[in-house]
């Protein structure tokens, strides 16, 4: 069998090693994802993001087992940040799923953030893309929520899962300012902690601020080390998933994801046109002096680059 | 864009001193690879399951309790039921000269002992690395 | 201790040699490093005079022996009564084979026991557990059940001996076992004297062989300190051990820091559970390396027991000065052994030897030089109690009481690590003590930093071991080592379920059951694990029944 049969029949490594293929921008695994992409949009994907420390491995772990109880299969695509000096990761989220990485109905998978441009993203969704070929119900994405890219990620899911911690203190005020608004369902985890009450209203009050909300975001308390409150929490999902379902919001949702990938994509593919026009890099660093010694504007200098691809 | 070594840390069996692995797993990082750290008390099949799942193109594993005649060759077999074979296996510890030829023999392609700069073992699995 | 007319002149006259002899050797002969530290990152001077220690006040400061603040030692004669006790940590495979070498250490004239108990047993599995395999009677002997105890300590009269065991999360199950044990013996638990580890917090941040949560783990260690200050009055309750954290990259200051604070963790958590401080805190007792770096090893054990001295005394409230007497037990660094020219480890293991004694030590354990290849044969045992015994009888430093003392250097280096551990307890008194510095990560960063810096360090030449990267030669490794026998985990198994036939079942499982009600409820779980072990419950069990109770700890790894 050749990987893509395998990857049809559910084979793990086939699965592991197309998800490589992709990460490495392979044209092979973009070929097999073709082939198959009339079969995709089964997966139900939800983003899960939070603070540092938040405990959003550990809610995941319990969210799939949960899931695995109600029958379903699960993919996790746990992503930390790569140091941007040296390229390499230290990716330890896998360490409090550990148990679950024997059950079959679980393939767990850790990326590192990488480079830019769109790196990432492009390396998610077709992530996500052989784990739907792949054959899973649910796919969780969990990061954290600090760059830009990430944040990018994360709203490229079908619902979005905020992990919140009591007595974060300014924290929240910096969390409100960038990702607040695209929560669906927040979870306060480590609720066994004093001031998870407090934390809840605070979320409560900034949802209140925002009138124009179609879908209030529900605010639970939860405990992942004690599991308690993760049936209310995967209740919770499945809520808000019915209800982008019946009122037509989950095709809007999808639809606009579709339209950011292709845009993406088509971005890239441009760049990596004009780049290699330009001979790699010499023609840029040219215009680059060029501009940097004021014999050029940059906006003379976008139209001559781009006159390479007309 | 390029393709980083993927490194699967474990730490098999039950013993607690994470040191040595932690001072690998960081300089590998530096080293441009992405390493998975498993955590303590893997069991061979965690570790191959883990192995699997991430594709690493390396499995360093670290015992200092001396289980390593057990369950060094225990993942090696299983990653080989499993039909990952393309995987350098590497381990390292309190493991004595003598058990070396053995682990080898069984399929883990070189122990580190106590002493061993973190330079070498960056070096060794930048040339030994299958793919 | 010094009046301020003469330190003036001091200085002057110290500006004075700079000037006129120093500059000029200097420009002849450059000293071998711009910056010269210890391993704890304090800058050390050229030379240290009556300047650096200009505010000490001997009486307050250091005192005197057997009085607080106990800078110079906890004993009023210190070694000039009776010397340390010299303990070697022992135990391999079963319990027959351990029981033969603690015999022959008592032969070869050790004066107290110390028991290694394997991994399985550390972590509360029998031998016949899956997670178990591989590992039974490898790191130390294993441990099912009473009857592997009443082996391990057969003929050995538990009155005469003090007997100190390396386990921590199911300490009360195998201080349960020695009880019972010393029962069938005809010795009362009264008469006891040893101590159990313990030592929990330092589980979870350095050596990990922890079982429960933090919460359920420091209950059943202040169960274990209610249960003995009635008990068993002579036993230590508790080890409080900075070696392993040590061990994992701390640097000296960390290493006194960090426990320090654990016996806060300690104190303020039976407090809590209702125990008055001096019923408890006299049998608190301490654990701590002793590395190459000898000056500030020494500075480091005399600013550990002011310390401790002070945060019993000021912070709570101790009345007895028993309380704040920091008593400890040392071990020789594993980690400074090298694999490299095993021999030389003998020479480290002296000057560690050396630092541990002049810095006041209770008992003290010598590594053996092929420790860093495999467990040590019976000659590398001996060869290491000989190292104590050599520096009790032949060096002398043992005929008078903390000779270091009023040293310039020592006293500076005392007073600055002090300080500096201090800084760290204040730290981890604002992120909410130790537990909670635990769950944040902020301890094991920080010692993970410092294992890191070190290597790095040791990589680029800046910090030379010897023979491993200088000095060194090619040499052959194939030594004779000690190996144990892969048959003594089916031999384990056997002995195992030969007992479980033989033993009344149904008593077994009505006082699995009563431990499990008592467990849910609040009660003090030490008699009734005390119960289990008479009825020949097995390790394994008893802890299952706690695991179903109190969960099991999540590791935090920071990286």
């Amino acid at each position: 069998m050749n990987l893509e049969e395998k990857l049809l029949h559910g084979d793990k490594r086939a699965c592991a090693r197309l998800i490589t293929m992709v990460e490495n921008n392979q044209q092979e695994a973009f070929e097999i994802i073709k082939n198959h992409y009339n079969k995709t949009g089964n997966s139900y994907v939800v983003g899960i993001t939070g603070p540092p420390g938040s405990g959003k491995s550990t809610l995941t772990d319990r969210l799939t087992r949960e899931l695995l109880n109600r029958g379903k299969k699960v993919g996790i695509i746990a992503i930390d940040p790569t140091s941007p000096f040296t390229g390499g990761a230290i990716l330890g989220d896998r360490i409090r799923m550990n148990d679950l990485s024997l059950n079959k109905n679980v393939f767990i998978r850790s990326m590192g953030t990488r480079g830019s441009l769109g790196g990432l993203s492009k390396a998610t969704q077709g992530a996500i893309k052989i784990l739907d070929i792949y054959g899973v119900d649910y796919i969780f994405v969990e990061t954290v929520g600090v760059g830009q890219s990430e944040i990018d990620i994360v709203k490229a899911a079908d619902t979005v899962l905020m992990v919140m911690v009591p007595n974060l203190g300014d924290d929240i005020q910096a969390i409100k300012a960038g990702i607040m608004e695209i929560a669906d369902i927040f979870a306060i985890n480590k609720s066994d902690i004093d001031g998870a009450d407090k934390t809840q209203v605070e979320i409560e009050m900034n949802l209140d601020l925002n009138e124009e909300m179609d879908y209030r975001p529900p605010v639970l308390k939860v405990s992942a080390r004690k599991k308690e409150g993760i049936s209310q929490l995967v209740d919770s999902i499945l809520d808000h998933k019915e209800f982008l379902e019946k009122t037509g919001k989950l095709k809007d949702r999808r639809k606009r994801n579709t339209e950011i990938e292709i845009l993406n994509l088509v971005e890239e593919g441009l760049m990596n046109i004009i780049f290699s026009k330009m001979k790699r890099k010499a023609i840029f660093d040219e215009i680059i002096e060029s501009v940097m010694s004021r014999e050029l504007d940059p906006y003379t200098a976008k139209d001559q680059i781009i006159k390479l691809i007309k | 864009m390029d393709m980083p070594i993927r490194v699967l840390v474990a730490k098999p069996g039950l013993d607690g001193h994470d040191r040595g692995a932690k001072v690998i797993a960081r300089s590998l990082r530096d080293a441009g690879m992405e390493v998975i750290y498993t955590g303590l008390r893997q069991t061979p099949e965690q570790i191959v399951a883990a192995a699997i799942q991430e594709d690493v193109d390396v499995v360093a594993m670290s015992i200092l309790s001396g289980a390593h005649n057990h369950l060094f060759p225990k993942v090696v077999s299983l990653l080989k039921e499993e039909g990952a074979d393309d995987l350098l296996i590497i381990g390292g510890g309190v493991i004595p000269e003598d058990d070396i030829p053995k682990l080898k023999e069984a399929g883990v392609e070189e122990i580190f002992t106590p002493g061993t700069s973190t330079k070498d073992v960056v070096n060794y699995i930048k040339e030994h690395v299958k793919r | 201790m010094f009046d301020d007319e003469k330190l003036k002149n001091l200085k002057s006259s110290k500006e004075e040699w700079q000037k006129k002899t120093i500059d000029k050797a200097i420009k002849r002969f450059p000293e071998r490093k711009e910056k010269f530290s210890t391993t704890s990152e304090i800058e050390v001077e050229r030379l240290y005079t009556p300047e650096n220690i200009g505010d000490l006040d001997y009486e307050k400061d250091l005192g005197y022996p057997g009085e607080y603040p106990y800078t110079r030692g906890v004993q009023p004669t210190m070694y000039r009564g009776r010397l340390w006790t010299m303990r070697q940590y022992a135990g391999f495979a079963t319990a027959e084979e351990s029981n033969k070498r603690y015999k022959y250490l008592l032969e070869q004239g050790q004066t107290g026991l110390s028991v290694a108990f394997d991994l399985p047993t550390q972590i509360g599995y029998d031998s016949d557990h899956p997670l178990s395999a591989g590992e039974v009677g490898k790191v130390g002997v294993a441990i099912d059940s009473l009857k592997d105890m009443e082996i391990l300590f057969d003929g050995i009269p538990l009155d005469k001996v003090s007997t100190s065991m390396t386990i921590n999360a199911p300490a009360s199950v195998l201080l349960a076992m020695y009880i019972a044990v010393a029962e069938k013996q005809g010795v009362s638990q009264d008469k006891l004297r040893g101590t159990i580890q313990n030592d929990i917090l330092k589980e979870y941040i350095a050596r990990g062989t922890y079982i429960f949560p933090p919460e359920p783990s420091m209950r059943l260690i202040t169960d274990v300190f209610e249960y003995c200050s009635k008990n068993v009055p002579k036993w230590n309750t508790i080890s409080i051990s900075g070696y392993h954290i040590r061990e994992a990259g701390a640097t000296a200051v960390q290493e006194i820091a960090f426990t320090l604070a654990d016996g806060i963790a300690y104190v303020e958590a039976a407090i809590e559970a209702g125990l008055d401080v001096d019923d408890f805190a006299p049998r608190l007792s301490f654990f701590f390396n002793a590395h190459n770096d000898l000056l500030e090893e020494v500075a480091k054990f005399r600013a550990a027991r002011r310390l401790w001295a002070k945060i019993m005394k000021e912070r709570f409230n101790a009345k007895n000065e028993k309380s704040m007497r920091l008593k400890f037990h040392t071990q020789t660094a594993g980690s400074t052994l090298t694999a490299q020219q095993p021999d030389n480890n003998i020479i480290r293991v002296t000057i560690q030897t050396l630092a541990a004694v002049l810095g006041g030590t209770q008992s003290l354990h010598t590594n053996s030089k092929d420790e860093a290849l495999a467990l040590p044969t019976e000659d590398a045992v001996r060869i290491a109690l000989r190292t104590q015994q050599i520096v009790a009888h032949e060096s002398g430093v043992t005929e008078t009481i903390d000779p270091l003392a009023g040293s310039y250097y020592i006293e500076s280096l005392t007073n600055e690590m002090e300080k500096r551990a201090m800084e760290y307890i204040k730290k981890i008194d604002e992120l909410g003590g130790t537990p909670k510095a635990i769950e944040k990560g902020y301890i094991q960063k920080e010692i993970q930093n410092s294992a890191y810096k070190y290597q790095m360090e040791i990589e680029s030449n800046d910090r030379i071991v010897v023979g491993v990267n200088k000095f060194y030669i090619e040499e052959d490794h194939k030594k004779d080592i000690l190996r144990v026998d892969p048959e003594v985990e089916k031999l384990q198994n056997e002995k195992l379920s030969k007992l479980k036939s033989e033993r009344d079942s149904e008593k077994v499982q009505n006082i699995l059951k009563e431990l499990k009600k008592a467990a849910n409820e609040d009660k003090n779980l030490m008699p009734y694990i005390l119960s289990a072990v008479k009825e020949y419950a097995t390790l394994g069990e008893i802890c299952d029944v706690l695991r179903s109770v109190f969960g099991e700890y999540e590791q935090s790894v920071i990286l």
